[in-house]
């Protein structure tokens, strides 16, 4: 099965979450894989600690234009949709970073100048992390603006033997969109404010409409929040877990501990949590 | 147009690590800073507007991003061939396009021999220019759930910002923006006078802290910080403090952990205006005299 902690809003505690629950499940005797799909920020290898064996290079598709074949005819640039391609009388220039790699320069220019380059954008590591969890983080180089390529090659490391906790990246556009598209259930990690609430609500939306089971934990609960009750009442949205305000947590999190050794109670939160996703599927066991 | 702009200067708060507390400051920021335009750039969860009240809708405008594609089954030959150059797995074996895969580069449209591919600009988000409740322009966007290009939705709040501020002869343009180091923040940030960054003392919020400072040096941006929640770990604050000193970097200050904070957001007002003399009000009101004077110096 394979899990997505998301939010919307940033900061809700969707990888102390992730992180915790993965150790939960692999104390509990499961195989768990946990996939940082955080590309932009990933925060899970501070937790999780993982001793990482592999560190592989993300790389995307560029067009290498042959200067001495082009006639600078300006085809490329004019079919161009991302504005990376600008033909001046005697040269071509390629902006890489607006290049989304979609190879209609290379199949569009008339003399067949257009060849396929790579270009690094980020990376990512594989190894093993506290009790046996199996461990894929990505990472984006700095200046770089496209997440989606890293989130995907993340995937292609998908084991699917494991359960499958996936981190995902805060907001609610593309990046988010290419992290739940395969997910079997979206965990909205929210808390009780107005910010969270808006930011879940357009996340909310993106997961429905991909058609996701969707649950919810609420974290730093803290008395009633009448507008998020009334929300997830009008829309049946089931709330998995709750966990409470704490200073404690915000102390053990800022430490870099996890919250299932230092503050042990909290086990029982995510006993609930496990048990909950299992009847959102009404199912008795990961398998 | 160049020579009108050199007068503005654009502040942007960003912070790597989400929910640090940008909008909290960028809030707070909003009731002591004078003579400015207010931006918000975090168009795929934007929250400033819940404190900073939107009086009066201006103008709003539709946001195009870019084009998509779809395909007329009654022309289509099924030949294959859009789904084979389709780098991005977006046509279905029946020939329906997949609105959310589909990242709108045309390869489809331009290369169907039966011309069965339609490729239209679809909205993506829109824009507002408002009236707050003291009479300060307000920008903001909210891209639709799950689109693309909220850079360029960015840069489009951006430059409506600028020609508001022109219009207005204001100073100032201070932006709230998006967390990450990815393409809505590069947005946020070229072009820039200062990025103001609000982290936290944890190890992930030193850690984002490090890959957005990067970026931002990466395009020679000024950068000052604020360490929110200072109280929570004493220890990071200290590390943060050396790491400033030995990039180059202003450090600011601290704000305490706060419970009001969450109680101001509940009232849907800034921390300022629900209790100007608690502890991070008062911590804030001195952030902002120091950011006064670093505004003077650029």
């Amino acid at each position: 099965m394979r899990i997505v902690f998301a939010s919307g809003k940033g900061g809700t505690g969707k990888t102390t979450i992730a992180v915790n629950f993965a150790f939960f499940l692999a104390y509990s005797q499961q195989k768990v894989q946990y996939l940082d799909c955080d590309v932009e920020e990933p925060n899970g290898h501070i937790f999780l600690k993982p001793k990482i064996d592999e560190r592989l290079p993300v790389k995307v598709m560029i067009p290498v234009i042959n200067q001495e074949v082009c006639t600078y005819c300006g085809e490329c640039s004019r079919h161009c949709q991302f504005n990376a391609l600008v033909t001046l009388p005697n040269n071509v220039l390629l902006f890489p970073e607006l290049c989304h790699g979609c190879g209609l320069c290379l199949r569009i220019c008339p003399a067949c100048a257009i060849t396929e380059g790579e270009r690094e954008i980020g990376y990512i590591e594989k190894g093993m992390a506290l009790m046996g969890i199996e461990f894929v983080s990505g990472l984006l180089n700095i200046g770089e603006p496209m997440a989606g390529p890293v989130i995907q090659q993340v995937k292609h490391h998908y084991n699917n033997d494991c359960v499958q906790i996936i981190d995902a990246p805060p907001g609610t556009s593309c990046p988010v969109v290419k992290t739940i598209i395969d997910a079997d259930c979206v965990v909205m990690v929210t808390e009780p404010t107005p910010f969270a609430l808006h930011d879940l609500k357009i996340a909310v939306s993106v997961a429905q409409t991909l058609g996701k089971q969707i649950g919810i934990l609420i974290n730093r609960e803290n008395g009633e929040f009448k507008p998020l009750k009334e929300y997830l009442l009008e829309n049946n949205l089931p709330v998995l877990a709750t966990i409470p305000e704490d200073r404690e947590i915000a102390r053990v999190y800022s430490e870099g501990s996890l919250l299932m050794e230092r503050l042990p109670l909290y086990k029982y939160n995510f006993i609930e949590l496990s048990e909950n996703i299992k009847k959102l599927f009404g199912q008795r066991t990961y398998g | 147009m160049g020579d009108l702009m050199v007068d503005i200067k654009e502040v942007v708060i960003v912070s790597g690590k989400g929910g640090t507390g940008k909008t909290t400051l960028a809030g707070a920021l909003v009731n002591l800073m004078e003579d400015k335009i207010i931006a918000d750039c975090d168009v795929d969860a934007a929250n400033l507007h819940i404190i900073v009240t939107p009086e009066k809708v201006m103008t709003q405008k539709d946001f195009t991003g870019g084009k998509k594609a779809s395909i007329d089954l009654k022309r289509c030959t099924q030949c294959n061939i859009c789904r084979d150059i389709c780098k991005y797995d977006a046509i279905t074996k029946d020939y329906i396009v997949d609105k959310v895969l589909c990242e709108g580069c045309g390869a489809c449209y331009f290369l169907c021999p039966a011309r069965a591919v339609e490729f239209t600009p679809s909205l993506s988000g829109y824009c507002y220019t408002c009236s707050t409740t003291h009479k300060e322009i307000f920008v903001y966007a909210e891209l639709l759930p799950g689109e693309e290009n909220s850079g360029k939705l960015v840069a489009t709040v951006r430059n409506m910002a600028r020609e508001e501020a022109q219009k207005a002869n204001k100073k100032l343009i201070l932006i709230d923006g998006p967390p990450g180091i990815g393409c809505p923040v590069i947005s946020s940030l070229t072009g820039t006078h200062l990025a103001l960054i609000v982290t936290e003392p944890t190890p992930s919020g030193f850690h984002d802290l490090k890959r957005v400072v990067e970026l931002a040096h990466h395009f020679q941006i000024k950068t000052a910080i604020v360490v929110n929640k200072g109280d929570i770990n004493i220890k990071y604050v200290d590390d943060m403090k050396k790491y400033c000193y030995d990039n180059g970097i202003i450090y600011i200050g601290e704000i305490p952990y706060e419970t009001k904070i969450t109680e101001a957001q509940r009232n849907m007002k800034t921390i300022l205006e629900f209790d100007p003399d608690c502890h991070a009000s008062m911590a804030i009101k001195e952030i902002h005299k120091r950011l006064q004077s670093i505004l003077e110096e650029i």
